[in-house]
């Protein structure tokens, strides 16, 4: 349903741009859960903003295609894709306190968005906002309606900022780190109500997420990100059984889950590198531990089958060493 | 809400009282005796030294004098005028009237003005537009007020005819003053024409002494609509997908907004000051001339109630500037 | 199979950069910033040439600003009809020449904006280091007197307190000083107080550092950029309330060459002569904007957080 062809996103200036997105692509099937893993800075936000078109100046956003379900959204006029964007692709983010506007009911914030994509009369608008509330789990959905955000937890906002975004019934909802700001015991319900509401409605969800965890839970894909591009993306079991790309692997080994009794936990030494300290060749070169001078002079291309890709000169075996 | 503006008449006094003691000071701190000064005579007889003594409190101490000046003042003595031997007060609100119109429209043209070239300037932020907008508000905003106003009576009244030199009527209209404020008492006169003579009076001034306030709003708005716009809930709005006219309509503005209404209260002292310059030099007839005009006579007394009413004044705006921006920012006014 | 050895060069979309690049120097940072910005840069450059006008004003006016040509009372400017080469901009409604007249102003008003900010600057900061890291009963005062200032509208203050020293340029000068006091305290203050719950002048006092050192070598440097800008755009403040009181007859007296004071009985002639009030405003509105336009262009350069 939704495809993205080498999708790149520049900042800073003509002839010295940083790339944020790298030629990234990746596809979401209809009903589907699919994770993006990546660390900060890796751009998996930006990419996810740039589907929705929210990147700003000085972002300049370039594809070979952005398809969704028959559309291309390069393609369309700002105008077009409006009539996409908030109804057919739904968005939340990661901070739901800063996400609402402060200065009107969370009430009205929902309504809006029925007004602008559904019609109907303010009585309709009313009940169905009620309606919403009460379905994303929020108690006395009548009288929060005219509450303030502030006057709300993170954990309620952020019900809010669900209850906003599927208001319209999406067919995707991309979820940005939808449970990174808040507590540690709302982190699983706002999960767990994620997941409910895509199977009720059907709707094929992205999720954006640094946790590897998270995503074997609920996912059917994953596309890992690494320094503004996809490394590698396939289905869950196969990728926890074999990693194909050396970062992947690495993830895997770092995951609490994994490691064993009484064993210091696996991390990967080095950052990711900034807008200063691009290396050359392959972008996880200097942090790899089976790099050789060959990854360290040029890129590898993004390789393999349509449903198993990875951008590596060379990827793992099922023995975890290169081939 | 009550709660907090009760809070807030609180926080004033201290400042009130720091108004009445540098007031009831600057008497004080004048080089030579106060009662030449107040008398406003050379050779006081012994006399009348010692009556004028025992009528201002002067053989008192200085905190007994302080108290004697702050009852008077609490009573609506602020004193009478050296020069025309009224009461401080009742020029004082001779005279209010007619600032207070011609701000009220200097205001208006700067907001009416200002906020639109503000939010456009903001929304196009780095084209044209904005910095032609923002190279003219910081020469307005550099502007001296004085030379402005003499170069806009050279323009349009010498050069185009367009507007009157001074004043705030036309001298073919006479009518008694009901409310002070012409622009409503020539209605009430309900002569032909007197309106329009009124404000066609107001508006060189009003132009003049709005163009600095206009500067900083235009430039405070700018900038708080650049802030916003890269504030997390326009991001939800867009990928709600509203329009940006809503975008910037809706959500952006009403929070620019906070910022701007608060630069707009501040700027009530810059009018005030403004209005001194603007009213010497168009003949108005309100505070800011008789500040002046006390000044050049050495009218201690009125110099001294006028600063006291004025700071008040300020005061007073400066909270109902507070209160509204309660008003538009729901998270202070949740706060008790 | 090895993804490598099938398109090894397309496989590089990134141009591929020359090793590592270190972010660039703060003060090549700063200087790069500034003068990226147009009109900052301008500012700069009109404020050099003043300093440079009054330096040599003795050297490049054609006249003494106090010379009345008795023969030659309001001559136009050269290019008007009864104009002369002589007097470049006319002369005044006694025969001086107003470019010479202008040119010896940039003497006062730069010297009222060195004398005005220096008072002020160095008094303020040391009220708002004393409020800010004593707090408590001073800074209540302090901050209460502050606030009464805050009150008034700044021109009448200053016209208040000429009411009491008297008229004249150097008492003008003090009144300005005054008045601008406050902002310099509150910004000092809020630096200050901001400053001193830092870890890392909580470390200097640990190691023995005196209340001096940690206020001027510690905490004020960190004060600096708010400082640096409003000083900048205190000339222009300074400048303009100096010539609002000149203009007044309250500030500079007759016949000094001060700017504003040459507009003071400017109106009178302002259906005969509009070459009398026209030149003293606009060196007037160029200097100003000269000085605002290098604040802003500061603020923005040392402080992206004080961006307006």
């Amino acid at each position: 349903m939704l495809e993205i062809e080498d999708l790149t996103v520049e900042f800073g200036t003509v002839a010295r741009p940083f790339r944020a997105v790298d030629t990234v692509s990746f596809g979401v099937a209809e009903g589907e859960v699919v994770g993006i893993v990546g660390e900060s800075g890796s751009g998996k936000s930006v990419s996810s903003l740039a589907v929705m078109g929210l990147v700003d100046y000085p972002g300049r956003v370039s594809a070979t295609r952005i398809g969704f379900a028959g559309n291309d959204l390069k393609a369309l006029s700002n105008r077009e894709r409006r009539h996409i964007v908030g109804k057919d692709i739904a968005m939340i983010f990661q901070e739901p306190m800063t996400s609402l506007n402060p200065c009107y009911t969370v009430g009205f914030q929902i309504m809006e968005a029925l007004r602008i994509h559904i019609g109907g009369t303010r009585r309709s608008r009313r009940e169905r906002t009620v309606e919403l509330l009460a379905q994303v789990g929020i108690p006395d959905p009548g009288a929060r309606i005219s509450n303030f955000p502030h006057q709300l937890s993170g954990g309620m906002n952020q019900r809010v900022m669900i209850a906003m975004a599927i208001a319209c019934n999406p067919r995707l909802l991309i979820a940005d780190e939808p449970t990174t700001a808040l507590d540690v015991t709302i982190q699983a319900q706002i999960m767990e109500l994620l997941i409910s509401l895509q199977r009720e409605h059907g709707m094929a969800l992205l999720l954006i997420t640094h946790d590897l965890a998270v995503v074997a839970e609920v996912a059917q894909r994953v596309v890992i990100m690494y320094a503004g591009q996809v490394v590698e993306t396939g289905p869950i079991p196969e990728i926890f059984q074999s990693p194909r790309h050396p970062y992947t692997a690495a993830l895997l080994d770092a995951l609490p889950e994994r490691a064993k009794a009484h064993e210091p936990l696996n991390t990967i030494p080095g950052v990711v590198p900034g807008p200063f300290d691009r290396p050359q060749g392959c972008l996880l070169s200097p942090r790899c531990r089976f790099a050789t001078d060959h990854c360290h002079a040029t890129q590898p291309a993004f390789g393999g089958t349509p449903d198993r890709r990875v951008r590596c000169h060379t990827p793992l075996g099922h023995d975890g060493l290169p081939t | 809400m009550s709660a907090f503006i009760v809070r807030r008449l609180l926080l004033i006094i201290p400042t009130f009282i720091g108004v009445s003691l540098l007031a009831f000071t600057l008497i004080h701190l004048i080089p030579g005796d106060p009662i030449d000064l107040i008398a406003g005579e050379r050779s006081v007889s012994d006399e009348r030294r010692a009556a004028l003594e025992i009528q201002f409190g002067l053989d008192k101490s200085l905190p007994e004098q302080y108290l004697v000046y702050m009852t008077n003042v609490l009573r609506g003595d602020l004193g009478q005028s050296i020069v025309t031997r009224t009461g401080v007060l009742g020029e004082f609100f001779a005279r209010f009237p007619a600032t207070i119109e011609l701000s009220i429209l200097a205001m208006l043209f700067a907001i009416v003005v200002g906020l639109p070239l503000g939010i456009l300037a903001g929304v196009r932020r780095g084209s044209t537009v904005d910095h032609v907008t923002m190279g003219v508000a910081l020469t307005g905003y550099s502007m001296p007020i004085f030379w402005w106003a003499l170069l806009l009576i050279f323009l349009s009244s010498v050069t185009l005819g367009w507007t009157p030199v001074s004043g705030r009527i036309s001298l073919l209209y006479f009518f008694d003053q009901v409310t002070g404020f012409m622009l409503i008492d020539a209605l009430l006169s309900g002569q032909r024409g007197a309106f329009a003579s009124a404000l066609h009076h107001l508006v060189l001034p009003a132009i003049v002494l709005g163009t600095i306030p206009l500067a900083v709003i235009a430039r405070m708005t700018r900038s708080a609509m650049i802030e916003v716009l890269s504030d997390d809930y326009i991001r939800t709005a867009r990928a709600k997908g509203v329009s940006p006219f809503g975008v910037v309509g809706i959500h952006a503005l009403r929070n620019a907004l906070i910022p701007v209404v608060t630069v707009i209260g501040l700027q009530v002292g810059i009018l005030l000051a403004g209005a001194i310059l603007t009213e010497t030099i168009f003949a108005w007839p309100g505070i800011g001339k008789w500040m002046v005009d006390s000044i050049t006579r050495r009218d201690y007394p009125v110099i001294q109630g006028g600063i006291l009413l004025i700071a008040s004044t300020v005061i007073l705006v400066n909270l109902t500037v507070d209160v509204l921006y309660g008003v538009i920012n729901p998270r202070i006014r949740h706060a008790d | 199979m090895t993804v490598a050895e099938q398109a090894p060069a397309q496989a590089a979309p990134m141009p591929p950069e020359r090793g590592a690049e270190a972010p660039p120097h703060p003060l090549r940072e700063f200087w790069s910033s500034f003068s990226a910005n147009r009109g900052a840069l301008g500012g700069l450059i009109v404020i050099i040439a003043l300093v440079f006008i009054a330096l040599l004003a003795d050297k490049i006016a054609p006249h003494a600003p106090t010379d009345q040509f008795r023969d030659a009372l309001l001559t136009p400017p050269a290019w008007q009809d009864g104009g002369s080469t002589r007097f470049l901009l006319g002369t005044d409604p006694v025969g001086r020449d107003i470019l010479s007249r202008l040119i010896h102003g940039t003497r006062f008003s730069l010297m009222i904006g060195v004398v005005v900010v220096t008072l002020s600057l160095s008094v303020g900061v040391f009220l708002g280091m004393l409020a800010g890291y004593f707090r408590g009963i001073i800074d209540n005062l302090i901050m209460r007197v502050v606030d009464v200032m805050m009150a008034l509208p700044s021109l009448l203050l200053a016209l208040a307190v000429v009411a009491i020293l008297g008229p004249g340029l150097v008492n003008a000068m003090l009144a300005i000083a005054i008045v601008v006091l406050p902002q310099y305290v509150r910004i000092t203050r809020a630096a200050v107080m901001n400053e001193v719950s830092r870890e890392y002048v909580t470390a200097s006092r640990v190691s023995g550092a005196g209340v001096a050192r940690l206020m001027f070598i510690t905490i004020l440097p960190n004060a600096l950029a708010p400082l640096i800008v409003q000083a900048t755009l205190g000339f222009s403040t300074a400048i303009l309330d100096a010539a609002a009181l000149g203009f007044l007859g309250l500030g500079a007296q007759p016949p000094t060459p001060e700017w504003g004071t040459m507009l003071a009985d400017a109106r009178e002639f302002i259906r005969r002569a509009w070459w009398v009030m026209t030149f003293p405003g606009v060196a007037i509105l160029i200097t100003v904007l000269a000085f605002n336009l290098m604040g802003d262009g500061l603020r923005d350069a040392l402080d992206p957080r004080l961006k307006t």
